[in-house]
């Protein structure tokens, strides 16, 4: 019975939020500065009530821990608060050398990536397509992923409808192309260095290859000034660092989910990537770079307090480990 | 014959991609142009016979009703609704306002990132229950992550802008991400190449036949 009231519950909460997102129920909800504060002053103090219980020998369940991550993540993405992102040095890098590539040069993009990621990269690409199409880049777009080049058809849909874009009017097949996904992995990265054409003889839509002025002229990697990849696993960066910028030359830098940022660092340092952008603070990183805030950014406020509800609780759980091994120590006297 | 066979395409295609990394002329780089292009074909039909092969899994268990069969229905479903909706509709079933992109955006899209955002909880969960500076080794663990999780966020140089430059949060997160985090990466990365290769190579030579579903 809990279960069947739990599943209508669900389903009625994704009906109301679907209906209110079109109805744009949701876009007035914000909490005044003050009144952010206070919440997290009252979250910040029941936390530290709960350490109290603790030290006192009543520990929290799994359900609290699950409770205070939600309103977390949740609470946030209503509040008006401002925090300022400091930026690392491989977002500097990475802008540093895009503000060298002219504009009318040809730009790489790809996606290889799903929606459980979006989260994380959607922003990046967001951003990323925005700085393209407002320093005149010529994007060539695809994914390894099949679902790929259905998030690039998200954000364009997304960036071409700002007024600013809008007013530069980019012509698909011209400025911008979709090429779609090709199955394959590493062998279609290394297929890319000899032909283009021979992994996308046609677009997303079903264009030949030779119809798309953007791409006539592109025969491989040669042909290409700037590579910027969007990765969340295999095939990723990785694949595209040992197979198309060893090999070829390609210059590329890249936009990973946070969990996949620290492996990547190597290729960083080594130079063989020209800079990263970790997670969602990468892309808040790069929102500030290029002096557009968008999602980056407002999300960065659900980063911060999930992050230091973990760590709090992590201290809440060696304070219970602690106080258990000193009364266990005290039984054994 | 059923085994020569195949480690025979097996070391003749191994010894191509690697002859041809090293001298990418004529014929190497025709021969692995020509396997790129074959790859990507069984690839595309690898992704079929899986599809294929989860649709007749599923409809064996709903048949034998064997284990949680109830999840074996919800696929079926599930599986002719989006094919049946994407042959339906033809060519154009990924433009904006089909019912397929009516799916991915509003089902596929919400329901995926859901299952992967359930992650936060579990994560939290077993870092509050097992996540103890039991030793040496786990407390370094402990203040490494709890540097770099504060300290990746905006709210870490908030709460140590006090302090003087390079000596903040993000500025020691930053630091254990590009020198303890960079040489464990590279002594991984070393290792793992090490192993690729010993293992390509006794793959190409024969030795290790476990591919084919033997010894």
């Amino acid at each position: 019975m809990f279960r069947l009231l739990l599943i209508i519950l669900v389903v009625a909460l994704c009906a109301i939020w679907y209906v209110g997102r079109h109805a744009g129920w949701f876009g007035s909800v914000s909490f005044s500065p003050a009144v952010s504060l206070l919440v997290s002053i009252m979250l910040g103090l029941s936390i530290v009530w709960i350490l109290i219980l603790t030290i006192r020998g009543k520990f929290a369940e799994r359900r609290v821990v699950f409770l205070y991550v939600g309103i977390a993540v949740a609470m946030p993405l209503f509040m008006s608060l401002t925090q300022k992102v400091a930026i690392s040095s491989e977002a500097q890098m990475l802008y540093d050398y895009l503000q060298k590539v002219p504009p009318g040069s040809k730009v790489l993009v790809t996606f290889d990536y799903d929606p459980p990621s979006a989260a994380e990269l959607q922003p990046m690409a967001e951003s990323f397509l925005r700085y393209g199409f407002a320093h005149d880049f010529k994007m060539i777009i695809f994914g390894l992923w099949p679902q790929g080049p259905q998030q690039a058809n998200l954000a364009l849909t997304k960036i071409l409808d700002e007024p600013d874009i809008r007013a530069k009017l980019p012509v698909y097949g011209v400025d911008y192309v979709n090429l779609g996904f090709q199955s394959g992995n590493e062998f279609v990265i290394q297929r890319l260095g000899s032909d283009f054409k021979s992994m996308f003889p046609a677009d997303y839509q079903g264009t030949p290859y030779d119809s798309l002025p953007l791409v006539r002229n592109v025969r491989n990697y040669a042909n290409v000034d700037y590579s910027f990849n969007l990765s969340a696993g295999y095939p990723g960066t990785k694949e595209w660092v040992l197979f198309a910028v060893d090999r070829y030359g390609l210059k590329m830098g890249a936009g990973n989910t946070a969990v996949q940022t620290t492996g990547m660092y190597p290729y960083v340092r080594s130079g063989q990537l020209l800079g990263i952008l970790g997670g969602m603070n990468g892309a808040a990183e790069f929102e500030q770079l290029t002096g557009t805030l968008a999602k980056g950014t407002k999300f960065m406020l659900s980063q911060s307090f999930s992050h230091l509800v973990v760590v709090a609780f992590i201290v809440i759980g060696n304070v219970a480990y602690f106080m258990h091994e000193r009364r266990k120590g005290k039984r054994s006297l | 014959m059923r085994r020569e066979v195949p480690l025979i395409i097996t070391a003749i295609v191994g010894v191509v991609m690697v002859v041809q990394y090293f001298i990418p002329h004529v014929p190497f780089s025709k021969v692995s142009n020509w396997q790129s292009d074959w790859f990507s074909i069984v690839a595309a039909c690898a992704i079929w016979l899986g599809a294929l092969n989860l649709f007749k899994t599923s409809l064996q268990k709903i048949f034998s009703r064997r284990g949680e069969w109830g999840y074996a229905v919800i696929i079926v479903v599930c599986f002719l609704i989006v094919a049946v909706v994407g042959f339906a509709e033809g060519r154009d079933f990924r433009n904006p306002g089909t019912w397929s992109d009516w799916i991915y955006n509003y089902v596929y899209s919400p329901l995926s990132s859901t299952m992967y955002a359930i992650l936060a909880f579990f994560v939290a969960s077993a870092s509050y229950r097992a996540f103890r500076a039991r030793n040496l080794d786990a407390t370094l663990l402990l203040v490494a992550a709890f540097l770099v999780m504060v300290g990746r966020v905006p709210v870490g140089d908030v709460a140590t802008g006090f302090l003087p430059e390079h000596w903040r949060l993000s500025d020691l997160a930053t630091w254990i991400m590009n020198f303890p985090n960079t040489a464990g990466q590279r002594a991984i990365m070393i290792g793992v190449a090490l192993g690729t290769v010993s293992a390509s190579l006794r793959i190409i030579l024969g030795i290790e036949r476990s591919h084919l579903g033997g010894d």
